[in-house]
């Protein structure tokens, strides 16, 4: 029996995946905006089998409440054995490459908020020496691409973060996981043409699940996607400047 | 969006949304009752699992987002549910705990609100009668948004629409179910074989009292061996093994060309398939999954059928007359030559109160045909046989079927046709297929 807590707990990802805890009689503590859903998904998790469910309201642009919200998580799980940092939108890139004020809101939710997180998450797990950190990032940010390089460059800022995070943290024993799904069918995409490259985020959830038992660094979910990502960043830059995706 | 259901045909241009809650679901019905174009139109639409038209409209609200539990009692394995909660995701979570559905139709990737409306049958029909029996109660949202709260004893007239209702009432936001207590997720399974049809018909009736029975039958076999079939019977086992259930990775990754399934490679096929080594008679011990989902090992296996898609034909005839009818079913199909792969026969217990379900009692025989416009007035040939035989085609299946067929096989249409007027059904709620047939 683990003790997880889930940040964005409300994302698709996030629930098809605690879905799988649930049935491993996992503890969980959900942090999500909306409150009645959060509600609506600890009763699914009870019967599905979690041990334990506790639910509270987290708006992650609220900063200032960030290391309250920890707090009061360690304070109740005690050990913290899985964090999942799930939340995250998808910005409407051409709006936020003309208003600056769109973009910075991109940054604050999908980049610097989980920043935030982390910071106030470290201290924590620093001390008890042992976990695992697990962030749900983007294969969008392995590369800047012209038709997505906010949401791009925020999901490939916390990459690099992590990766600098994953060093300091070894000592530790504590595992930092990088997850980077391709495309998935989630509300944050229902807007968007969907094809053969498309993947359910039962899917994804079960590859998540997988890399941290694993104790992998960087998840591609699904796995195809490393050989994609490897592939976009081969592509020298005087070319790939000139392609329109 | 392009959208069609399992038989890829037809396919229609319509607009989904997938309403992640009933505030957005009623939201979004009111938006389709105030668009004023051509036909504002919509029906709910689970896992597309039903074959032909029934879940295509110009507007599709997809339940897919609503898939959580609601609450279960662990005494009278009673489960409430949201209506996009699929079969699997039950199976997966309530099998090792000893529960099972009560009533599994061939896949389990449909949603309950999508079993409760084509109020899907399985293979113990005979005994224990089709889904929407062991419904306790649903929530059907209604064109006005509101929520109606409905049972066989609430609102009983409602409920009887909505069950088998193909969602011509409304949309349902959840239910409750009673479960059946297992003591293991396997099944004890017998294969018999049957050298012709009036063997497989006798041991239907003398394997009556068998929990689950089905036959596949070849369909292109003629003469004496016509409707030669391996007969399928299976009890829960009893012995408390409860294994996890497993993921299947088999997957059929594009449209195979339609020319690949011709009536040589379905008569050698069939063929094989009959005389496969069977230990005739021996019990067999086999996951539940394997037994009743036996096809989803496959993913997308419609696409064998090729671009233009197939059609399923699965009709019923009364017991009096079954035997006879089959047979004359099944020479027009091999006479044609226009085989299929998966020939299902099954003996279906007695109708129940729902105005549109499908089941009475005698005989079903399911059968799959490519899409080719050859294939149509051999259907209508069948149909005529079905309906001078007192049968019926299964909604859920259907994507061809005339208003006058539907209209004299399903007498109760005017009462359906009055509950849509009185709860203002009529005028948000039409798939393709109420259109076709006037409902």
């Amino acid at each position: 029996m683990k003790n997880i807590l889930i940040i964005g707990a409300n994302s698709a990802i996030a629930k098809a995946t605690a879905r799988l805890y649930a049935q491993e009689h996992c503890r969980l503590y959900l942090l999500g905006r909306d409150s009645a859903a959060l509600a609506e998904q600890r009763q699914d998790l009870l019967i599905r089998g979690a041990s334990e469910v506790d639910i509270a309201p987290l708006d992650v642009t609220h900063f200032a409440v960030h290391e309250a919200v920890i707090d009061q998580a360690v304070g109740l799980l005690g050990q913290l054995d899985l964090v999942l940092i799930c939340h995250g939108s998808l910005p409407d890139q051409e709006l936020c490459q003309n208003d600056f004020d769109a973009a910075l809101e991109a940054f604050n939710i999908n980049a610097l908020s989980v920043i935030s997180l982390l910071t106030h998450l470290c201290r924590h797990m620093m001390t008890q020496n042992s976990g695992c950190i697990a962030v749900i990032t983007s294969v969008a940010g392995d590369r800047g691409r012209q038709s997505n390089y906010v949401y791009g460059a925020a999901k490939g800022m916390v990459s690099r973060y992590l990766q600098g995070l994953r060093g300091r943290l070894f000592p530790h024993n504590i595992d930092v996981v990088d997850i980077r799904p391709g495309f998935v069918d989630t509300p944050m995409t229902e807007h968007l043409p969907k094809g053969a490259l498309w993947a359910s985020p039962e899917q994804v959830a079960q590859a998540v699940v997988k890399g941290i038992a694993k104790r992998r660094t960087t998840v591609y979910a699904p796995a195809f996607w490393r050989l994609i990502m490897l592939i976009v960043r081969c592509i020298p830059e005087f070319l790939f400047k000139r392609l329109r995706f | 969006m392009k959208l069609s259901s399992w038989g890829r045909y037809p396919i229609s241009d319509s607009t989904e949304c997938r309403p992640r809650n009933n505030a957005a679901l009623a939201a979004a019905l009111a938006q389709t009752l105030h668009t004023h174009s051509a036909d504002s139109s919509c029906i709910a639409r689970g896992m597309g699992r039903s074959y032909g038209d029934s879940a295509l409209a110009p507007w599709v609200h997809t339940t897919t987002a609503l898939d959580h539990f609601i609450s279960f009692d662990e005494n009278e394995g009673l489960l409430r549910c949201a209506a996009g909660t699929t079969l699997e995701n039950i199976l997966r979570v309530m099998m090792p705990r000893g529960w099972f559905l009560p009533v599994v139709p061939g896949t389990w990737h449909v949603s309950v609100g999508g079993a409760i409306a084509s109020d899907v049958h399985g293979k113990n029909h005979h005994l224990d009668g089709s889904f929407s029996q062991h419904v306790e109660s649903l929530r059907l949202m209604l064109a006005s948004g509101e929520i109606q709260q409905c049972s066989a004893q609430e609102n009983p007239h409602l409920f009887h629409a909505t069950c088998a209702g193909m969602g011509l009432t409304g949309v349902i936001t959840d239910a409750t179910l009673r479960l059946r207590r297992v003591h293991s997720s396997a099944i004890l399974q017998r294969t018999l074989r049957a050298s012709n049809l009036d063997d497989v018909f006798a041991l239907f009736e003398a394997h009556h009292d068998t929990r689950y029975s089905v036959a596949w039958l070849d369909c292109l076999a003629r003469g004496s061996a016509l409707g030669r079939s391996l007969l399928y019977l299976g009890e829960h086992a009893d012995d408390e093994g409860f294994s996890p259930i497993g993921n299947s990775r088999v997957s059929v990754p594009f449209t195979t060309p339609a020319f690949l399934l011709n009536r040589y490679s379905m008569s050698l096929f069939n063929s094989a398939y009959y005389h496969k080594p069977v230990r005739n008679a021996l019990e067999q011990r086999i996951e539940a999954k394997q037994y009743f989902f036996p096809l989803d090992s496959i993913q997308h296996w419609n696409r064998l059928y090729g671009k233009r898609g197939f059609l399923q034909y699965q009709c019923v005839i009364p017991d009096a007359t079954a035997l006879p009818a089959m047979r004359e079913i099944l020479t027009r199909i091999s006479d044609a030559g226009k085989g299929s792969f998966l020939s299902v026969l099954k003996k279906l217990g007695p109708a129940n109160h729902n105005l549109l379900s499908f089941p009475l009692a005698g005989y079903t025989l399911a059968l799959d045909f490519k899409f080719e416009p050859a294939i149509l007035p051999l259907l209508d040939t069948l149909d005529q046989i079905v309906l001078e035989h007192g049968g019926r085609l299964y909604l859920a299946k259907d994507a061809r079927m005339s208003q006058d067929m539907f209209r004299r096989s399903y007498p109760r249409w005017e009462e359906m046709a009055q509950i849509r007027a009185q709860t203002g059904a009529d005028r948000l709620f039409h798939s393709l297929q109420s259109r076709r047939l006037g409902l």
